[in-house]
């Protein structure tokens, strides 16, 4: 394993993060960020998931591929933990966060959640002002430095301050959709997460909204680590670095570097559906 | 197809054209039932302003239409019907808000299943069993801490009032919180918020117009509520800030002139039209706040 062997014990400790750590290239750090091993899951007796195992590098973007249903959304929220919120679903095996089970017993999700932000399908800003969606995990994490300045930051980061920074107080609802879409990622982001979780976040949006995503999820790679779900494999393939194509049932049948997975995939079940004859 | 096949359109064409009346006419009963009772509530009050001006009827202290010395200030029951409705406000607000996040965000669906009936069954239960409920055992509950309080006084209404009321916040801010979309909440916990962060931070603002009406609408049945505040409050008009003593609110007064021996055509029969048009008139503003409330501050999710 190529992460430090020193486990990261933040989870348990509430505190915010600090800082911006500094910026690399997308081509990461070289190092994993996230394993996970033997991931199996349940609804109620339905299994969606069965034995995943893939180590996703820090600072780089893994996109998750696969037909609808084959699990790619079950697989991001057992990241965070979101799965704790639904009543019928077990999670098995292991996540690790550079180093740490977030399935620990001493791993407090709250906590957790702040480390993972989330993005996800249809955008879902807060009924309240365009600042106060960016500044909520802020303040909820009780963040005490610059406000003002990390909401302009993460606003910028988002590629969204040019558009809306003289419309700062008005409904994050007035947006349109990619802008609310936009939105939702300088959410995710203003907290400073070391890891950003996208669930097909433009798969509601027009080509020129998806693009102007695509455009920015290449940036965020230089300070975080994306792991995106999209069913639309030319996206896959113009953003990631890494790609993970699971197939119905809940299998993870290949994982590696997104050119080797779309030029030479090692499993004919995924050649195939990589070259649209199924899926 | 047969040509004939075709009349068949015209049988169904007059069902419905009857149908449509008798919905009309339905739909007339309750309109015109409305039309009248206004009417009526002004016909009969203008007898009364004939007598008495409007300025006397608001700013007079005083009340006493049927014994001499005569004086006719609406103000002491006015009072009356405002310590009943901010004592049951004060119960019934945050007892009902509480209970409604809870029923939306903390219950789980069997619990839910159970409580929200039974509150509603609360709501069924007929307002004079209320009025029993509070002589017999709030009242006594209230002398036991505060041994002068007398048989009737504003604070034993109140209660019972609130009481009245909870079911009514509860119920309707319930369904206000549980039409906020999951995506939301979901929002809240991505960013690491706790539930309880998520339900006061995020499902109560999105949910607040919805939360405001129902408290209007209840605060308006506090207004209009008589059967049990005349048990338990009584029938005494008196401006007090004492909760403890006995008072009379417009509705109580009500009952008084309307089941006690005043003859018809009398000022004190006539003041029963001034108060009741005073009482409709206070119960349709709450009722147009709220409406309007509830289309100000709607939020708009598809
Ligand atoms: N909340 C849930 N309750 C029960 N079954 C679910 C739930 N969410 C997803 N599933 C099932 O799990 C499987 C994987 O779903 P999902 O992870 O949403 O797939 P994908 O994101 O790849 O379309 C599907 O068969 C789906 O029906
Ligand atoms: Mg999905």
């Amino acid at each position: 394993m190529s992460y430090e062997d020193t486990t990261d014990d933040s989870l348990v400790d509430q505190r915010p993060t600090a800082g911006l750590e500094t910026a690399t290239t997308n081509s990461g750090t070289g190092r994993t960020i996230i394993e996970a091993e033997d991931v199996n899951v349940w609804y109620g007796e339905t299994q969606a998931l069965h034995d995943i195992s893939m180590e996703i590098p820090e600072q780089q973007v893994t996109a998750l591929i696969g037909p609808s249903g084959c699990g790619k959304s079950t697989f991001l929220r057992c990241i965070n933990r979101m799965n704790d919120l639904i009543d019928t679903a077990r999670v098995e095996g292991a996540v690790r966060l550079r180093g740490k089970n977030v399935y620990d017993d001493d791993v407090d999700p709250v906590a957790l959640r702040r480390k993972v932000g989330m993005v996800f399908q249809k955008p879902n800003p807060f009924p309240k002002s365009v600042y106060d969606n960016v500044a909520y995990g802020l303040n909820i994490q009780g963040y005490d430095g610059d406000i003002d300045a990390r909401v302009e930051e993460a606003l910028r980061s988002a590629a969204l301050w040019d558009e809306v920074k003289d419309q700062l107080d008005e409904s994050g609802l007035e947006l349109s959709g990619g802008q609310q879409q936009r939105l939702c990622i300088a959410r995710a982001i203003a907290p400073d997460p070391e890891v950003v979780l996208m669930d097909e976040p433009a798969s509601a949006l027009d080509p020129v909204a998806t693009s102007k995503i695509e455009d920015l999820i290449d940036d965020l790679a230089r300070d975080y680590t994306v792991v995106i779900v999209t069913h639309n494999m030319q996206q896959a393939a113009r953003i990631s670095d890494k790609t993970a194509v699971f197939l119905t049932g809940g299998e993870l049948v290949e994982f590696g570097d997104t050119a080797t997975v779309f030029a030479n995939p090692e499993s004919d079940r995924v050649e195939d559906y990589i070259t649209g004859k199924f899926g | 197809m047969s040509g004939a096949d075709i009349t068949y359109g015209e049988v169904s064409d007059r069902g419905t054209a009857i149908a449509r009346v008798v919905f009309l006419a339905c739909a007339l009963v309750t309109v015109l039932t409305t039309f009248g009772i206004v009417l009526v509530l002004i016909t009969g009050s203008i007898p009364f302003f004939r007598e008495v001006s409007i300025v006397e009827f608001f700013t007079s202290t005083e009340w006493s239409p049927i014994i001499r010395p005569r004086s006719y200030g609406i103000l002491p029951l006015l009072w009356g019907t405002m310590l009943i409705v901010v004592g049951s406000a004060l119960v019934a607000l945050p007892v009902g808000t509480l209970t409604a996040i809870y029923l939306s965000e903390y219950a789980n669906r069997r619990l839910r299943r159970v409580l929200k009936p039974t509150l509603e069954i609360l709501a069924g239960i007929p307002t004079i069993v209320y009025g029993f409920f509070a002589i017999s055992f709030i009242t006594p509950q209230i002398q036991r801490v505060f041994p002068e309080t007398g048989t009737f006084n504003a604070l034993s209404g109140a209660i019972v009032v609130g009481v009245m009321i909870i079911p009514m916040v509860s119920s309707l801010s319930e369904d206000a919180m549980s039409a906020v979309p999951d995506d939301l909440r979901n929002a809240g916990y991505g960013l690491g918020a706790t539930k309880f962060e998520v339900s006061t931070r995020i499902v109560l603002p999105a949910a607040v117009s919805g939360i405001l009406a129902s408290y209007v609408l209840a605060i308006s049945r506090a207004i209009g509520e008589t059967m049990a505040v005349t048990l338990a409050a009584g029938m005494q008009p008196n401006i007090t800030f004492n909760p403890l003593e006995e008072i009379q609110t417009m509705t109580a007064y009500m009952v008084e002139v309307g089941t006690g021996d005043v003859s018809v055509g009398s000022i004190g029969y006539q003041s029963l039209f001034a108060v009741g048009l005073t009482l409709f008139v206070m119960t349709l503003a709450m009722n147009l706040l709220s409406q309007y409330i509830r289309g100000r501050y709607r939020e708009v999710y598809d």
